[in-house]
Parts: C-alpha cells; sequence; structure tokens
C-alpha cells in the first residue's frame, strides 16, 4: 500500500530521519512508538504526504510519488492529530468539510456524516457547535471526520493522550471495533504500549531517527534484540 | 469678576443646551438637507469600505501565508498604514486627481467618487493588517489539518478565512468606523461642496465655524448614532455567527 525507501530527513544540519525504510501492507494496522524527538511525527508527516523527506523516495500503490504531491494521492489518506483541531463550525459541517472537498453530493455527504457519526456515538451533537464538546466528544468527532474520508491510509498521531483514562479506554474499544469493520490501514503513533497491543498488528520501534525494532507488539516486549530498545521498553510500559 | 464668569458660563451652556433641543427638532422633523448629507456620508463611507475589503483581504492573506522576500518590511508598511493621518491621504490623492496631475484626466477630484477613493486607501491597511494578523494567529496544526483534509490552495485559504470570520467582522467594523469619521481627506479631495460632496464630518466643521450650533450638534449625533449603529449591526452578526446569546 505504502511504502518508503531509505528516507531522511535533516532540519539545519540535524539528522531527524535516517534511513528508514518502511512498509505498510493493505489492511494492517502499524505502530510507531518512539521517545520524544525520536522523529515519529516527522515521519508521520512524510508518510502522509504533507512535508517531504530530504532524501529518499516514497511509494503509493507501487507509484513513485513526486515531490510535489498531487492532489488526487493526497485525498487517498487521512490524519488526526493528538488535539480534535476542530474548525469553527458545526460537528456536521466538520465532518462534511472533507467530502465537500473532494465534491461529493449532498445525499451522499449526509448519509456518509450520519453513519460516522453514529459509528463514534455523536450522532446525537451533529447540530452542536464544535467549541461546545468535550475532549472525549471532540475527538470522536475528529476520528470521524477521518472515516468518512473513507481513506486509504489513515495515520493516527497519538489520538488518545490528551483524554482522561475512562475516555480513553472506551475511545480505544470502540476504534478497535471500527478497525474489525473497516479494515483501514492504519498507521497509529502512541505513547502508550497498550493501545499499541490492542490496536496494531506490528510495531515499529525508532530511536534517535532510525527503526531499531520491528514486529508484533507482544513478541517486542517479550525479547527486545538491542540494549537500547530494551531500556525504552522498560520506560515506555512502566 | 467671579459673578462675570460665572454669568459667561452659564450663557454659554444655554446655549449648547438650545443647541441640543435644536438639533433633537432637526433630526425629529427630518431636515432634507441633513437626509441628504447622511445617505451621502452612508454612500461614501459603506462603498470605500467595500473597496478595502476587496483590497485589504487578499492582500492580508496573501501576507500571512504567502512567504516571500522583503514580506517583514512590507508587513511594517502596512502596519503603519493602519495609522495613516488622513489628511496626508487627501493631500496625496489631490495631487494625483487634480487637473494637471497624472489622472486628472480622469475629472474625478471633488467628486464623491475621490472621497471614496481616499477613504479606501485609508482603510486597506487597517484591513489588510487585522486580516494578516487573524491568519497568522490560527493554530499552525490546524492548517496543516486543512491540508490533510485535501484541501486545494484555494478551499485551504477559503476555510482559514472561514474559521478567522470574526476577526475579519472586527476589522471591518475598523475600517468603517476609520472612514466615516475621518475628514481631513474628505475635505482636500471632496472640497465640501453642498449637495455634492458634504458629508457628515465636513458639513459638522463648516456648521461649527459658522456657529450654527444646532445644526452642528444634530450632525455629530447622527455620526455617532451612524457609527455606532454600523458597529452594533456588524457586532450582532459577528455575535451570532459565534453562536454568543
Amino acid at each position: 500500500m505504502l511504502e518508503a525507501r531509505e528516507i531522511s530527513m535533516t532540519k539545519g544540519h540535524k539528522p531527524i530521519l535516517q534511513s528508514i525504510d518502511f512498509h505498510l501492507f493493505p489492511g494492517e494496522c502499524v505502530g510507531l512508538i518512539g521517545p520524544n524527538g525520536s522523529g515519529k511525527s516527522s515521519l508521520l508527516k512524510i508518510l502522509a504526504f504533507l512535508e517531504p523527506p530530504t532524501s529518499g523516495s516514497l511509494y503509493f500503490q507501487s507509484q513513485s510519488v513526486p515531490r510535489n504531491v498531487p492532489l488526487p494521492i493526497r485525498r487517498r489518506i487521512a490524519l488526526v492529530f493528538q488535539e480534535p483541531l476542530l474548525l469553527n463550525t458545526r460537528v456536521y459541517e466538520n465532518i462534511a468539510i472533507g467530502l465537500k472537498i473532494r465534491g461529493l453530493s449532498k445525499g451522499r455527504i449526509r448519509e456518509r456524516v450520519d453513519y460516522w457519526l453514529e459509528q463514534f456515538g455523536v450522532l446525537h451533537l451533529s447540530k452542536q457547535s464544535a467549541r461546545s464538546l468535550s475532549g472525549g466528544e471532540a475527538q470522536r468527532v475528529s476520528l470521524a471526520r477521518a472515516f468518512a474520508l473513507e481513506p486509504d491510509v489513515l495515520f493516527l498521531d497519538e489520538p488518545f493522550s490528551s483524554l482522561d483514562a475512562p475516555t480513553k479506554e472506551s475511545l480505544r474499544i470502540n476504534l478497535a471495533q471500527v478497525f474489525k469493520v473497516t479494515q483501514t490501514t492504519t498507521v497509529l503513533v502512541s505513547h502508550d504500549f497498550k493501545d499499541i497491543v490492542h490496536l496494531t498488528n506490528r510495531a515499529l520501534i525508532l530511536l534517535n531517527g532510525r527503526i531499531v525494532a520491528e514486529g508484533s507488539p507482544l513478541d517486542l516486549l517479550k525479547s527486545p534484540q538491542l540494549e537500547e530498545v530494551t531500556r525504552f521498553l522498560a520506560y515506555f510500559t512502566s | 469678576m467671579f459673578l462675570y464668569s460665572h454669568r459667561r458660563e452659564r450663557t454659554r451652556m444655554e446655549k449648547i443646551w438650545q443647541g441640543i433641543l435644536a438639533a433633537v427638532h432637526l433630526l425629529i422633523t427630518g431636515d432634507p438637507e441633513v437626509i441628504d448629507i447622511t445617505l451621502l456620508t452612508l454612500r461614501i463611507s459603506g462603498t470605500g469600505t467595500i473597496i478595502s475589503l476587496l483590497i485589504g483581504v487578499p492582500f492580508g492573506t496573501l501576507l500571512a501565508l504567502k512567504p516571500f522576500p522583503g514580506r517583514r518590511f512590507v508587513l511594517s508598511v502596512v502596519n503603519t498604514g493602519m495609522g495613516l493621518p488622513p489628511v496626508v491621504v487627501g493631500l496625496w490623492v489631490s495631487i494625483f486627481l487634480w487637473r494637471s496631475g497624472p489622472f486628472g484626466f480622469l475629472n474625478i477630484i471633488y467628486t464623491p467618487t475621490a472621497i471614496i477613493i481616499a477613504q479606501a486607501i485609508i482603510a486597506s491597511p487597517i484591513i489588510a493588517a487585522l486580516t494578516c494578523a487573524a491568519l497568522q494567529q490560527t493554530d499552525p496544526k490546524l492548517r496543516l489539518q486543512i491540508r490533510a483534509l485535501g484541501a486545494t490552495r484555494f478551499q485551504y485559504t477559503w476555510l482559514l478565512l472561514k474559521e478567522v470570520r470574526f476577526s475579519l467582522f472586527a476589522a471591518i467594523i475598523a475600517g468603517f468606523g476609520a472612514v466615516v469619521s475621518e475628514i481631513g481627506a474628505s475635505m482636500a479631495v471632496g472640497g465640501n461642496i453642498e449637495g455634492q460632496t458634504r458629508v457628515l464630518t465636513t458639513a459638522t466643521v463648516l456648521e461649527v465655524s459658522k456657529g450654527n450650533f444646532d445644526i452642528a450638534i444634530a450632525l455629530s449625533i447622527i455620526l455617532c448614532l451612524l457609527a455606532y449603529g454600523a458597529t452594533l449591526g456588524l457586532t450582532l452578526l459577528q455575535q451570532k455567527q459565534q453562536g454568543g446569546p
């Protein structure tokens, strides 16, 4: 589905990412973990076509992606950030905007918006202003907005980290159910190993701009190959 | 000495009071001249504000969203333009529109069009600077999110402008407030010609110079009501959009 070959990124003279090779298969959910400053967000932006890498190449559905990413390719991905980042308008409009941008008919937009609001349990908030929502509600709307686009690849950048524990737990369960049904190809960045274990099939550990370990989340936890990975995982799971 | 000064003070107060009563009378009876001046003021300042909106919003957007060499310098010039003295604008517009000036062939000096041009020049930097400031204050992550939604450049700009619409309303209020209350430019390029270019501010000054305080007070009350009315209308619209009470 998505492939990165020898991706590197430098800011000034500082290397942020070094020789990243990454392959995302259709229908899988890959977890990306690493300490602050390890390059997770930079990698996510590159993979989501929001920033070009300094060097290396990207392939989307086996086709090379040019540096200036064409709009039709950009429109096949969706992104959810740590903050809900909703526009200052009604909840319905927030979901509908991405679909309007894609030129869908009013009927299809309504159908999709209502469906995804219902999937995330926020259909009753449809007419409310986005500003009036609680943190959990707003993040549900943000996830509904991303799924409504029916993306080929979904990127989730620490989507639960600003939520309290019970809200996080309920949203994690909700998201797992949605993944089961949609089989959406996803990259999930998280600081919580629970998210990685429950939601992903495969995890990558990023340290100092390099992928240092890869495998199923539980295998990584049981038998880390490197000492630095052991140290990181001990800290990460504590 | 004290008695004389006290009496003179009382006479002055009586004159102002009489002026206010006469002004109320003029307003209630709907003096045709006052109405004409008010309508002309509304037409000129309204058109000037609309033109400055058409110039200021795109220019402010460009300054906020498009990096180019010398952008900070241009921005500082635009910010300085927010405090541009109307009389200076009036002087330069007059020079350009004067019969022997570069645009003299247009023959529009001492017409409402000339005042509209001058007022658009006064309000444009205000609207441009406030638009730029509003856009620059948006969350960079929100901008990234809009791009991630698959927006084209135009859709991206449009969505951001919609996001800062309340600040844009404030910019319109500020622009209209600046032009409806200015006098220097209107006097310089309009000439305060009765029935043609006489607006509320220039008419007020004229009546004061003639000692007609009743008419001057009436005009000043209308000017204040006009500024307040327009501001109130835009504020209500702004609050309604924001979902406030």
